[in-house]
């Protein structure tokens, strides 16, 4: 089998500090990865090299395009990343605000992803939000208002329709659930579950929450100082780490 | 079906001193299609441990855990997940849920997971909450705060609900009135009928005596015990 994504020996480094190292991995088709570590550890800067956000220093990131198999998205042309960006990928940012468009309405910025795919017929795109945002239980009479008017958890499903909405096969997700009351979070949890296993969706999850990832993750990577210390199914890392950083981790938690 | 050769697995606890504590050497284990076998021994003396490294919970440090034509032992998450799936189910003591989701849809999911059509696995799924005792009115509702009975039921049914070639159970009888107990010893036996090979701790040694055809005594693997 093919991987949809291939990560070998990444490296970025901010001036002479290291953002992330000696990154390896492969992720299959379907398969979600969850990335934990302490703050500073290097999670987002992996996960923007991944997404195209941020530019590695060294190594490859290989995506299973559907035109020309894997390729190395580092090295392809700015619009064609670009492109990947608006079709096959999806961002899912920790503050929705940065991953909506605040000033125009919910049907808006889920149709507005739509148009970037060349949808063009209004009716079209009009249905096809307000099918999404049902999917992430906003109401058909809220499709006018903008994310202002939004919850904090509103605003991060919306966020979630509008990644969502062009069938994307690689979802990337910076604390999906970071901010939100534990209700909420539970909420968003079992929508991703459902949006996962529904499209098949693969997916890397950067998260502070052993919690979220004991139940989201297939796969599990711990970073620290910005390596990728200790990999393995999420259940044995969490139940069995073998590096100490990880045993301090899983240990400082009440319960997983 | 199940085939563990020669396993070991030690801990080492970096955050208390880093000693490395060995907890299993030499364990041996087979397991044929239609057979169950019980693990006994003292508490620690290692019998959750043995079947965690066979789900792949816990690492095994050497040896080779066949379950099928994979070796858990040495294969990568990806296979692991798909044994899981396909082959090998596990009916832990604690059921571990995401909330806010159905006791139905939890009990559906292995089904849904392996392709089955949603109308046939709800189907299947309410009549096994039917067959535990689960009462109707309960089933729209998450398992997270049930009573630790029903949790254990809800376990049970759930992994219960695709028909794995291979099954572990870990105290599955516990906290079950004498009516449910006997339905889960029934359910086992019909694994059993169906070609499955099962592998059970059970505290519970009439249930273990009924239903089970061998026991193997892990304390002679227990480093330090071994006779
Ligand atoms: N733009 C930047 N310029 C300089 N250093 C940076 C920059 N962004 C991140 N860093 C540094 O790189 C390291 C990794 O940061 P990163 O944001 O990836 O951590 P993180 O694991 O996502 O942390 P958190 O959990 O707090 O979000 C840190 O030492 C951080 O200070
Ligand atoms: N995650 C772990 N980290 C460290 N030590 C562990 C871990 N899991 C088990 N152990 C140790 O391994 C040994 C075997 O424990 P295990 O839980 O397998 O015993 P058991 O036979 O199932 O006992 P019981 O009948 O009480 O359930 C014990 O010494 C236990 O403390
Ligand atoms: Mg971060
Ligand atoms: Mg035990």
């Amino acid at each position: 089998m093919t991987p949809l994504l291939q990560v070998e020996n990444l490296a970025k480094f901010y001036g002479h500090r290291i953002g992330c190292t000696d990154v390896s991995f492969d992720l299959f088709p379907g398969e979600v990865m969850g990335i934990v570590g302490e703050s500073g550890s290097g999670k987002s800067t992996l996960l923007n090299c991944l997404a195209g956000h941020l530019t590695p220093d060294r190594g490859a990131v290989r995506f299973d395009t559907r035109a020309e198999g894997l390729k190395d998205t580092i090295t392809m042309s700015e619009p064609e990343r670009r492109m990947l960006g608006r079709t096959d990928w999806a961002f899912v940012h920790q503050h929705a605000r940065d991953g909506l468009r605040m000033n125009v309405s919910a049907g808006g910025n889920v149709g507005e992803r739509l148009m970037a795919v060349n949808a063009r017929h209004y009716g079209n795109i009009r249905a096809e939000a307000i099918d999404w945002l049902g999917r992430v239980e906003i109401t058909q009479d809220r499709i006018d208002e903008r994310p202002t008017a939004f919850s904090g958890g509103m605003q991060q499903r919306l966020q979630i329709a509008r990644n969502l909405v062009t069938g994307p096969r690689l979802v990337f997700m910076d604390e999906p659930t970071g901010g939100l009351d534990v209700s909420v979070q539970a909420r968003l949890l079992d929508l991703l579950r459902s949006l996962v296993r529904e499209m098949n969706l693969s997916a890397i999850i950067v998260t502070h929450d052993l919690a979220v990832v004991r139940l989201l993750a297939d796969r599990l990577m711990v970073m620290k100082d910005g390596h990728v210390i200790e990999t393995g199914l999420t259940d044995q890392v969490l139940d069995d780490p073998q590096q100490a950083y990880t045993q301090l981790l899983v240990s400082s938690v009440l319960q997983v | 079906m199940i085939f563990v050769e020669n396993v070991s697995k030690s801990f080492v606890l970096h955050n208390q001193g880093a000693a490395e504590i060995p907890v299993m050497q030499g364990a041996s284990l087979r397991v044929a299609a239609g057979e169950c076998v019980s693990l006994v021994g003292a508490s620690g003396a290692g019998k959750s441990t043995l079947m965690r490294m066979i789900y792949g919970n816990y690492l095994t440090a050497s040896g080779r855990i066949m379950v099928g034509d994979l070796d858990v032992a040495s294969a990568p998450p990806r296979e692991i997940i798909r044994l899981r799936r396909e082959t090998l189910g596990y009916v832990s003591q604690f059921l571990r849920v995401v909330p806010r989701v159905s006791t139905l849809d939890v009990v559906a999911e292995p089904l849904l997971s392996t392709g089955t059509a949603r109308d046939d696995a709800m189907a299947q799924a309410e009549a096994l909450l039917r067959r535990l005792n689960i009462p109707k009115r309960l089933w729209a509702l998450s398992p997270t705060t049930f009573s630790g009975g029903e949790q254990q039921r809800v376990n049970i049914a759930r992994g219960f609900a695709f028909p794995y070639p291979a099954l572990l159970l870990d105290e599955p009888t516990a906290s079950l009135d004498p009516t449910n107990r006997a339905t889960v010893l029934a359910m086992i036996e019909e694994a059993k009928a169906r070609g499955a090979a099962l592998i059970g701790i059970f505290h519970d040694h009439a249930a273990r005596d009924a239903v089970c055809d061998r026991q193997l005594d892990v304390t002679q693997f227990t480093p330090g015990l071994a006779a």
